[in-house]
């Protein structure tokens, strides 16, 4: 196992290095000085030029693209035109909030959808199956924007059961020390915002997690009714296992594999419904980030979110990989 | 890592999940009773009678600040916090352009108007407990105008300044200078009529000299001033934290506690958010929102002196729009009472001139261009351009809401039709807002664009020589509008210091602007903006940025 980690870290050398080269580009890509485009036209010639300085502009391009990779090594993913605070800390609570909804939005679609799919395989073509099909049918194919006004109209305006934007309950707030409120809340023995804070996570992490839940709803139906035909499966029943312990133990094994490519792939997926989701529900999270930088061109930061979000995918691969390897042995000795 | 662990992760994660069931339908059985009271302040204090009132107000609004020195920004946003933290030597009277003493106290003015001299509020200080005095007033203005200060921070500019005071070489103040600790004095080098009204602006808010030597860069995140509030904390795109000055000059004042202002950029949820009682006071309300606003007792709407234009322009540098007579034609092809009533829900009335009625120096005597087709396509004819104009060309309608425009692009598809009618043919763009205002600065892509402005002082000027005069070319003059005869009038406005003179001279530069039409004024909207029934004290601000000290909670 351990040399398969090995191999597998070494293989991610690579594509890191092929994504910062990318990442790199986007600037120099654009047709036109770089420091106009990032300034815009109404910049000064002045200003330009400290701009060029400042990014190094006037290297060639492949002492510039070393610059860039040793600073990425320090941590130091430079600075924000419009707020001029260096990024790796501007960006630091925003990825603490993304990294909150997402585990939020990813436990409710693994614990439901799979749970969902397994029921419905195990008690196949009964009312339960067909209910949770048509939900998980009605789940890919709704817009995350709309779900979420949905949400909030429903569960905040007309029940009044949860709070429809925010992490917590603004009016009397608990310090943020690691930005994840889940935990700051308990660091600071504070369990009454700890409640808050889950309540607020609730409607956003269903609206983000509902077609990851769908799909995995369903890939874990079709993925254990072909176990469940399987011999093994068969003698298992055979030999008087209870229903419960033969599909959750047995037959949720061998099941899970392909359901596991799903969650790897649907959580690299969240990043993109993420920023509608943050939208409408006020999370200040990486998605608004990267979108309000495009919105005022602040290029620096793009491009540091932008490879920030490719690192975590790529991360979440290597995640899925580990976790493939370590379910079927048979993996890691091809 | 074994497979029978693995599993047994999985069994764990299932198990999660039932609690997790059983958690959420307990608390939906519970919460009814004002579980949620924790979050919504005002309905904790109805379903449990208050031992106090509600001290902290929540505001909601659709963006972020871009940076908290007041100096250095000319978005709203940021205009709108840095005007709770700083005062400026003077400041408008709430609710109105009024100038009246802020920090100054009293002022006189030399004969020739090159002198202004300021009595200076005694036993100010900064929040970071460092006095106010002549010699801060002229640190912060020495700032602004010398280009090689020591604390002008890499990449800033001190932008308003630089329009309302003169950029470096044709600076309007010569010099400011201490008298002595309590009275300063300021030197013109030519005279300037707008000048209180300028020095009101919440944009030159004194900073506290100290703070500013010690935080250097830093200072933009945490500004110090002598405001109401003292700012707390900036968690960026989600909330900004004030708290109430214990010393501030106002005695009483604030009322409040604490200020947090959160950006929700969706309007709708915004709107959520407020009937669910998680902000107190919300603004930007779409038009579409207003019925179910005043069908909610427990809301009010409150509504913002009209202060705008949202306008059409023509790009002067494309063929026809060269022509005055094709821009006349069009200008008689735009259905404004139409538009009004079709998007924004009648808060709002059909534009005549640049300038809003609300303005001193409106000229009211002016006849708009009457929608009429058949006039259009005579002039356009009278243009030599009888089968309507030959090729298709560039609109640019606005891609995000603006307090002048709720929704551009559904306003040019009608403009769009009218055009039509009278054979112009438009294809409607819209990049997104960088871009947009790039391009339309330019001049280049656009034939036609739709743009808007809101005043930042209450002076003519600020509308007509700001967006129309040739100087604002490239700045504001987005249409590359230039008449020396305007140009004139308006300079001599600028320098004549009697009111009434100045009113004639402004009202003869909206005759001259009717008749060259470089644009088809749309329409002057009364901003909407909307707080709990409980919220008094919230006096709205016709520049947009209101203090929030009065406001209390009943």
């Amino acid at each position: 196992m351990k040399s398969y980690i090995l191999k597998r870290l070494f293989i991610m050398v690579p594509v890191l290095i092929g994504m910062t080269m990318i990442v790199f580009s986007i600037i120099h890509a654009i047709p036109g000085d770089p420091a106009e485009t990032i300034l815009g036209q109404k910049a000064t010639e002045q200003s330009k030029e400290a701009l060029r300085e400042q990014l190094g502009l006037h290297n060639p391009w492949y002492q510039q693209y070393f610059t860039y990779i040793g600073d990425l090594l320090q941590g130091d993913l430079g600075q924000s035109i419009r707020t001029k605070v260096p990024i790796a800390e501007e960006i630091t609570p925003y990825l603490a909030a993304t990294a909150e909804l997402t585990f939020a939005a990813m436990a409710f679609a693994i614990i439901f959808g799979v749970n969902a799919g397994i029921i419905s395989a195990w008690k196949q073509n009964s009312w339960f199956d067909y209910i949770s099909m048509l939900v998980a049918l009605i789940g890919v194919s709704m817009p995350i924007f709309w779900l979420g006004l949905m949400e909030q109209w429903i569960f905040s305006l007309e029940l009044q059961w949860l709070p429809s934007i925010g992490r917590m309950n603004q009016r009397d707030p608990v310090e943020a020390v690691t930005n994840l409120y889940l935990l700051d809340s308990i660091l600071a023995g504070r369990f009454d915002q700890l409640w808050t804070v889950i309540k607020h996570l609730i409607l956003p992490s269903v609206a983000l997690g509902t077609i990851p839940m769908a799909v995995i709803a369903r890939m874990t139906r079709s993925s254990m009714l072909e176990v469940m035909n399987s011999d093994y499966v068969r003698t298992a029943k055979a030999k008087g296992l209870s229903q419960f312990f033969v599909v959750y133990k047995h037959a949720l094994k061998n099941a899970f594999i392909p359901v596991l490519t799903v969650i790897g792939l649907q959580t690299g997926a969240l990043l993109g419904g993420a920023v509608l989701t943050e939208t409408i529900f006020a999370w200040p999270g990486v998605g608004r980030y990267i979108y309000e930088a495009i919105s005022s061109r602040d290029y620096p930061v793009i491009q540091s979110g932008i490879l920030i979000i490719a690192f975590v995918f790529v991360f979440i691969n290597l995640i899925v990989d580990l976790l493939y390897a370590a379910v079927d042995p048979r993996i890691r000795y091809r | 890592m074994r497979v029978k662990s693995w599993s047994s992760v999985v069994l764990a994660l299932m198990l999660c999940g039932v609690v997790i069931l059983a958690g959420c339908s307990g608390s939906k059985g519970s919460s009814n009773n004002g579980a949620t009271g924790t979050d919504t302040g005002g309905k904790t204090e109805t379903a449990n009678p208050p031992q106090s009132t509600q001290d902290t107000l929540i505001v909601g609004r659709g963006g972020d600040s871009a940076s908290l020195d007041p100096a250095i920004v000319t978005d709203g946003e940021s205009l709108k916090i840095t005007h709770q933290v700083f005062d400026s030597l003077l400041e408008y009277k709430e609710g109105t352009t009024e100038v009246q003493g802020s920090l100054a106290e009293s002022w006189t003015v030399s004969e020739d108007g090159l002198k202004y001299t300021f009595k200076l509020r005694q036993g100010v200080k900064f929040h970071d407990g460092t006095d106010f005095n002549a010699d801060a007033v002229v640190f912060n203005f020495t700032r602004w105008s010398d280009p090689k200060s020591e604390y002008k921070f890499e990449g800033d500019s001190f932008d308003y300044y630089d329009s309302m005071f003169g950029p470096d070489g044709k600076r309007i103040i010569k010099e400011a200078k201490a008298v002595d600790a309590n009275t300063v004095e300021f030197t013109l080098n030519q005279p300037q009529a707008p000048f209180l009204q300028n020095l009101a602006m919440s944009s030159f808010g004194i900073a506290s000299p100290a703070a500013i030597q010690e935080k250097k860069e830093n200072f933009k995140n945490e500004p110090v001033g002598t405001g109401p509030f003292v700012f707390k904390e900036w968690k960026r795109n989600d909330s900004i934290t004030l708290e109430k000055n214990p010393s501030y000059w106002r005695e009483e004042l604030p009322k409040l506690n604490r200020v947090i202002v959160r950006s929700i950029p969706d309007n709708s949820a915004r709107f959520n958010a407020l009937q669910s009682g998680e902000i107190d006071l919300m603004e930007d309300l779409s038009p579409d929102d207003l019925a179910t606003l005043e069908g909610n007792p427990n809301l009010q709407k409150i509504e913002r002196p009209s202060n705008n234009v949202g306008y059409v322009g023509f790009n002067l540098k494309q063929k026809p729009f060269d022509d005055v007579k094709v821009r006349q034609a069009l200008s008689h092809a735009v259905n404004k009472q139409a538009i009004i009533e079709a998007f924004f829900a009648g808060q709002a009335i059909p534009a005549v001139n640049p300038l809003p009625p609300s303005l001193w120096g409106y000229n009211d005597s002016i006849q708009d261009y009457e929608y009429d087709l058949e006039k259009a396509k005579q002039l356009l004819a009278e243009a030599g351009y009888p089968n309507g104009l030959p090729d298709e060309y560039t609109f640019y309608a606005m891609p995000v809401p603006r307090p002048y425009m709720p929704d551009g692009k559904k306003v040019a598809e009608v403009i769009q039709a009218d055009f039509e009618k009278i054979g112009v043919k438009v294809k409607i763009e819209s990049p997104e807002w960088a871009t947009y205002l790039d391009d339309a600065k330019a001049g280049e892509k656009a034939d036609i664009f739709m743009l808007g402005w809101t005043g930042d002082n209450g002076d003519p000027d600020n509308f007509l020589y700001t967006l129309l005069d040739k100087d604002a070319i490239p700045s504001n003059n987005y249409s590359y509008y230039a008449n020396d005869k305007l140009h004139e009038i308006l300079i001599a406005a600028q320098k004549e210091t009697e009111q009434s003179k100045r009113e004639e001279l402004y009202k003869q530069a909206q005759d001259i602007i009717k008749v060259d039409a470089p644009w088809v004024p749309l329409v002057h909207t009364t901003p909407l903006l909307a707080a709990k029934a409980n919220v008094k004290g919230f006096v709205p601000a016709p520049t947009g940025t209101e203090y929030y000290y009065n406001v209390y909670f009943e």
